[in-house]
This record gives C-alpha cells, structure tokens and sequence, in this order.
C-alpha cells in the first residue's frame, strides 16, 4: 500500500536519511524502530507530508503521494498538542472537517468515537480541565475519527494506564481488522512484538532491518532450546552438549544444526522428570540492541 | 479554500466568544465613561458651605457693585485691621479679606490680603481673585470713563483665511489645516495601534500552537501557508469586528456623558461671568467651520486609501508577526531581540506621522509615504492633504507588491519555524529557512 522509496533528506549540513525503502503492506501494523535520533521523525513527517524528501519518493498505491498527504491520514504525533482553551466537542469535530469530512458527518463520528471511549459527558469541558491520560484519549479520537487509510502513530501509548492501554490497542487491532494500515512508531520492544506484524529497523538514516516479525526471529535465533527439569542431570549427559546455561532446574543447550532428536533422547534415557521444552527465539529487544551496537561500531 | 475557511472561522470565533474580548471590547467604552464620569467629578467637586468672609474694603472696588457669587458671604466693615482680626475670631467667620486701596488706575498687579488660620482651597482662591480682577476692571473703566461697549469695540479678532490663488482650486477657511492635521493625525495613529495590537496578538497566538505541538497535526491536514493565512484573516475579523463595536459604542457613550455631564458641570465655575457674546459667536463660527471642513474634505479618497491601507499594511506587519512568533523558542523573551526590527518602522513612521501633519508635502513625508514599511502609516496622513494621485497609485502599488512578497516571505519562514524546536533562531536562521526548500 504505502511505499517508501529511496527517500533522502538533509538538514543544513546533517544528512537525516540516507536512501530509505521499504514497503507497508495493507492491514497490517508496522512497528518503525529505531534508535533516538536514527532519522524515524524524519520519515514520519515526510510521510505526512510535512517534509518533502530531496530524494526518492513516497508512493500510496504506486500512486505519487502528495495528493492523498491530507486526507487518507491519521498522524498521531509523539508530542501531543490540542487547543488548550477550546471545548473537547468542537474541537474533535474541527480537526475531523480539517481532513475534508463534511461538518455533520464529522460531528456524528466523534459522537460515536466519544460513546465508545465512554468521554461523551467530556464535551464541553476544555482540554485544560483534563489530565494528561484523558488527553491521550480526545487525541487518539482526533487521529482516527476522519477514518484515515494510513494511521501513523508515535509512541500512542505513553501516560496512558494499563486499562486505557489495552482499550487503545484493542482499537488498534480493529482499525487494522478493517484493512487500515498502521505505522507504529515505539521504544517500547515489548509492545512491538505484541502487536505488530511487520517492522523496519532504522539506524543513523539507513535501513538496518525489516521484514515479518516471526521472520527475523526467525534469522536471529541462535538454536538455543531450554529445558525445565526436575531431578539430577549426571556429568556424562552434560559433556554431550554445547552448554550455555546450566542451573538447577535449567538447562540451556545450543544445537548447531537444529538436531533436536538427539537432545529429546538423551533427556529421555536420563533420570530426569522434563517439565519444558522449548526453542528460545531472540527478543526484539536484544535483536535492536545487537544491531544497533553492531552498526554504531562498524 | 474550505479549510481555509474553516480556519479563519475557528480563528475568529473563538477569539470573538472568549472572556478577554468580551471583557476589552465591552469594558472599554464603559472605562471610557467612568474616566469621563470620575473626571467630570473631580472638576465639579466642590462643598456646598457657604464661606463667610469680613472684608475690609480700602480700595472701595466691592462695595461699589453687588457681588453675585453665592460661594461667599461678604460682611463689609472699615475698622483697624487688629479689631477687625479679633472679630474674625470672636465672630463666625472664615476669614478677613483685606483690600488695599489703589493708587492709581495705572497698577497692573494688585495684592490683597486674606487672613485667616486655614486658607482658602484653591477654587475658593481662584473664584475670589477672580471677582476683585473683574470688578477692578470694572472700577478701571468707571475711572477712566469707559463703557463696556467701547472696551468691545476695541477687541478684535483676527484670523487668515486662505484663498486659491488659481480657479478651480476649492476654497478653504482657516480651520482646514487643523482639521485636516487632526484627521491625518488619529488615522495614522489608529494604524499603529491596530498594527502593534493585533500584529502581537498573532506571534503570540502562531507561537502558543508551536509550542504545544497542535501545528503538526494541523499542517498534516493543511499547509502551513494557509494555516497561517487563515490566522492573519481570522485575528484581522475580530479586530474590525472590535473596531465596529467601538465605532458605535464609543459616541454614544460620549454623547451620553456629555448629555449628563452637561446638565452637572455647569454651575462649577464659581464667577458667573457669562461668556461674552464676540467668544460665543467665534466658537459657533469655530465649529461650523470645522464642520464644513470636514464635509469639504475628499472623504472619497480619503476613505478609500485609509480602507487600502489600513488591509494592506495590516496583511504586511500581521505576516511578519506570524513569521516572528514560529521563530520563537519555549521562551517568550526570545521574542524582543527578534521583534525589535518589525517594530522599528512602525514607531518611526509615528514620529515621522507628526512631521508629515506639519508639512505634508516635504521630502520626507514623500519618501517615507512610498517606502512600503511606512506608508501604512503616512500615507493616510497624506491623502488627507491633496497628495496628487500619482504618488497615492504609487504608494499603493509599491505597498501591493511588497505585502505578496513579504507574506510568501513570511510564508516560508513559518513553514520552516514552527516545526523547529529547541535553540532560538536568530535572523540568519530565518534566511536559511527561506532558502530551504
């Protein structure tokens, strides 16, 4: 759906991307990953269109971008700002006729959205009567209340508590059932591997990484398998295997060449009780952390 | 266009519904009336009591007439001043005028004297020395055989009346170069009013929306230009808006304390002296004068050129403003090194203002009204004073040209400014950011 091709940009004398492309499919969520000041703000704005790129380009439907940039987008910003002084209704249904959605249509849908939140009785309050959770939440409406094809949101999740978190992203997963397509932008690796399906990595203004979620896992794993046990694990066992964690209870074992039988028979004949057994897959925590290290040295 | 429209809307609503507009365009007539009302009370303050005085009349010039002021009650007595001090005190009275004799009708300064433990007030001063000066006048007159009608005839009042020199050149009373300086004078400074008051209202306002981050969300809806646009349009509605109130507010709450005032202030002045019958018709003549004046003036140009001007300079500084307010940082301090340079020619087209009243047509008042940073200003001030129409078209095509560029200008700075965080810019940024593409 949205593509990302070859896209330079340079400030004064700092060059922020480097030639970036990628593709964003349709329906999915698409974390944006990347270091502090690895050029994500950059892409981000000029994918809203912000910014235009000096090089490359930013094609929607392998159409050229810049006649969709304001109407079949949601930009949540990382810094959120509303209109302090204006009254939480209005000024939904404002932001919502700033995308070209007709002032009744608009008004009904944040209604809607408003229900839903359940912030409904919040419409004539202004937004500086609100706290900073409450906040998020008349900004995430703002975002998606013009139904936007393309949803970009950075770090959506920040201030927000446990319960709203989950409402947030429960929302999300319906937006992406319903074929929009959302750029995830975080720090947060856990929440990436919770909900997205495909990421991009960028370091320094370059493409690191990117692909399915399940995929790279899948490239970085380093055929480790742990296994929880109960009893004792005789001497002879052990010196079968490359060990790289041995503790009471837990093992974890390296298989150069993914042969789990041999493994599965030894603990079979042994005297052991296994109450696990299981391929450890990297996080994509340690996945960043090892490439971004490992970029910043090369 | 529709979002322009949308954002001049917002922009003007909810200015125009806030407490702060309410509250200036509605309490400034009202503080207009109180300061004319608290005013008016001051002037008429004044007690009630009546002030007994003892007057020891040598020169003869009070006794001779009857005095008609109720202020004072005078007892006239001839006795040694020491008894007639001792009397003051033993008796009920404020004090002991003393009036020398005269020696002659020759003596322009004339001391009397008044003794008493508290002195008069002021207005009881004045009201008195008033009276003597006027029956002097009168004991004067009576010595030198005078009548009041010769003293009359012997005022005159002199004016020049201006006459053109060729045909068809209107003619003009005495009263136009006032009138015409008067006019000039609060349109220009009306301009620079309106120029600081809302030009600041809009860095302030462009500034705010950086500052908590609502551009970005806007500007990935509209671009900038009309962000900004629709700002300067929007806050220029209230201001016309506020000055229309004011227009119909401001006379009527003049009228009707004057009406008020009117009836209240008149018996202040503690001399009934009636104005004499020669100042009275001068002062209608004054007034119908003024009047004709103001109808003979070319409200036709003068209207016009002031509504051009007046859109076109605001549209020029407004733009300016907005570019200022996306260059400033967090810190509203930044602002003043950043706005000295805008507000130089606005402050020195308003001295330049009072020169041109003066000579509307010397070089200075010619240049400064082409020059577009200026002309706002003088222009006006100008038109009132037949500046021939060349240098009005000029004027005004020069000012065209400039507020397109100086708006696109503005335009390109603000695109750059308001998604730039962090370190203040200085006026090299703001190149660098107009070159940017």
């Amino acid at each position: 759906m949205l593509q990302i091709d070859h896209v330079k940009k340079a400030f004064h004398n700092h060059q922020a991307l480097k030639g970036v492309s990628f593709e964003v499919p349709k329906g999915i969520i698409f974390g944006l990953l990347g270091p502090n000041g690895a050029g994500k703000t950059t892409l981000i704005r000029i994918i809203t269109g912000i910014f235009m790129p000096d090089e490359g380009q930013v094609l929607m439907d392998g159409q050229t971008y810049t006649g969709l940039r304001y109407s079949g987008l949601g930009y949540l910003p990382e810094e959120r700002g509303l209109y302090k002084k204006m009254k939480v209704g209005p000024q939904l249904v404002y932001l919502t006729e700033l995308k070209g959605v007709p002032h009744d249509v608009a008004k009904s849908r944040v209604v809607a959205w408003m229900k839903k939140f359940d912030i409904l009785s919040w419409w004539n309050k202004k937004i500086e009567e609100l706290s900073k959770g409450m906040q998020q939440k008349v900004q995430f409406i703002a975002t998606v209340a013009p139904e936007p094809q393309l949803l970009i949101l950075d770090e959506p999740f920040t201030g927000l508590d446990p319960v709203n978190t989950n409402l947030i992203k429960d929302e999300i997963r319906r937006l992406r059932d319903e074929g929009v397509s959302i750029i995830f932008s975080t720090h947060r690796m856990e929440q990436v591997e919770e909900i997205c399906e495909n990421i991009v990595l960028i370091n320094a203004g370059e493409k690191i990484l990117d692909g399915e979620v399940t995929e790279i896992k899948d490239r970085f794993k380093k055929q480790l398998y742990m296994v929880k046990y109960k009893g004792e694990l005789p001497e002879t066992f052990k010196s079968q295997f490359e060990m790289v964690e041995d503790t009471p209870g837990t093992l974890t074992v390296r298989l150069p060449d993914g042969q789990t039988g041999a493994l599965l028979r030894a603990l079979a004949d042994s005297p052991v009780e296994v109450s696990s057994f299981k391929e450890v897959l990297p996080t994509l925590n340690e996945i960043f952390i090892q490439l971004v290290t490992n970029d910043h040295h090369a | 266009m529709h979002k322009l429209w949308l954002i001049i809307k917002r922009e003007y609503l909810t200015r125009v519904k806030s407490k702060t507009f309410l509250l200036t365009t509605f309490l400034t007539p009202v503080g207009i009336l109180a300061f004319i009302l608290i005013l008016g009370w001051i002037m008429s303050y004044k007690s009630d009591k009546t002030v007994n005085i003892l007057v020891k009349d040598e020169a003869g010039i009070l006794e001779a007439t009857p005095v008609t002021n109720k202020k004072f009650v005078l007892k006239f007595e001839d006795a040694n001043l020491e008894t007639l001090k001792g009397k003051v005190k033993d008796e009920a009275y404020q004090g002991l005028l003393y009036l020398p004799k005269l020696d002659s009708i020759g003596v322009s300064n004339y001391k009397a004297w008044y003794y008493a433990d508290k002195t008069l007030d002021l207005e009881s001063t004045y009201s008195l020395s008033s009276t003597i000066r006027s029956k002097i006048k009168e004991f004067k007159m009576r010595k030198m055989g005078l009548r009041a009608e010769q003293l009359r005839l012997l005022k005159t009042h002199v004016s020049i009346d201006p006459e053109p020199l060729s045909e068809g050149v209107e003619d003009k009373s005495s009263m136009a170069g006032v009138v015409a300086s008067a006019v000039g004078g609060v349109m220009g400074y009306f301009m620079f009013i309106i120029i600081i008051m809302y030009g600041t209202m809009i860095m302030r306002s462009v500034s705010e929306e950086k500052i908590n981050r609502i551009v970005e969300i806007i500007i990935s809806s509209v671009k900038p230009f009309y962000l900004m646009l629709g700002k300067i349009i929007g806050v220029g509605g209230v201001g016309f808006t506020q000055l229309a109130i004011w227009l119909v507010t401001v006379p009527l709450v003049m009228f009707g304390a004057n009406r008020f005032l009117g009836v209240d202030t008149h018996p202040t002045v503690g001399v009934k002296g009636k104005i004499p019958a020669e100042v009275t018709s001068s002062l209608m003549e004054k007034a119908t004068q003024v009047m004709t004046e103001l109808g003979h003036m070319n409200w036709w140009i003068i209207l016009p050129v002031f509504i051009f001007f007046f859109i076109a300079g605001y549209l020029m500084y407004a733009a300016l403003f907005a570019a200022l307010g996306s260059a400033i940082g967090e810190d509203m301090n930044d602002a003043q090194s950043l706005t000295f340079p805008v507000m130089l020619p606005i402050i020195i087209s308003t001295y330049i203002m009072f020169s041109v009243i003066k000579e509307p047509h010397s070089p200075l008042a010619f240049w400064s009204s082409l020059f577009p940073l200026t002309s706002p200003i003088i222009m006006p001030v100008r038109a009132v004073y037949d500046t021939p129409w060349w240098q009005l078209l000029l004027s005004m095509a020069i000012l065209a040209i400039t507020v397109v560029g100086l708006v696109w200008l503005s335009g390109r700075i603000y695109r750059i400014g308001i998604l730039m965080y962090g370190k203040k810019a200085s006026y090299k940024d703001l190149i660098k950011w107009i070159r940017t593409k």
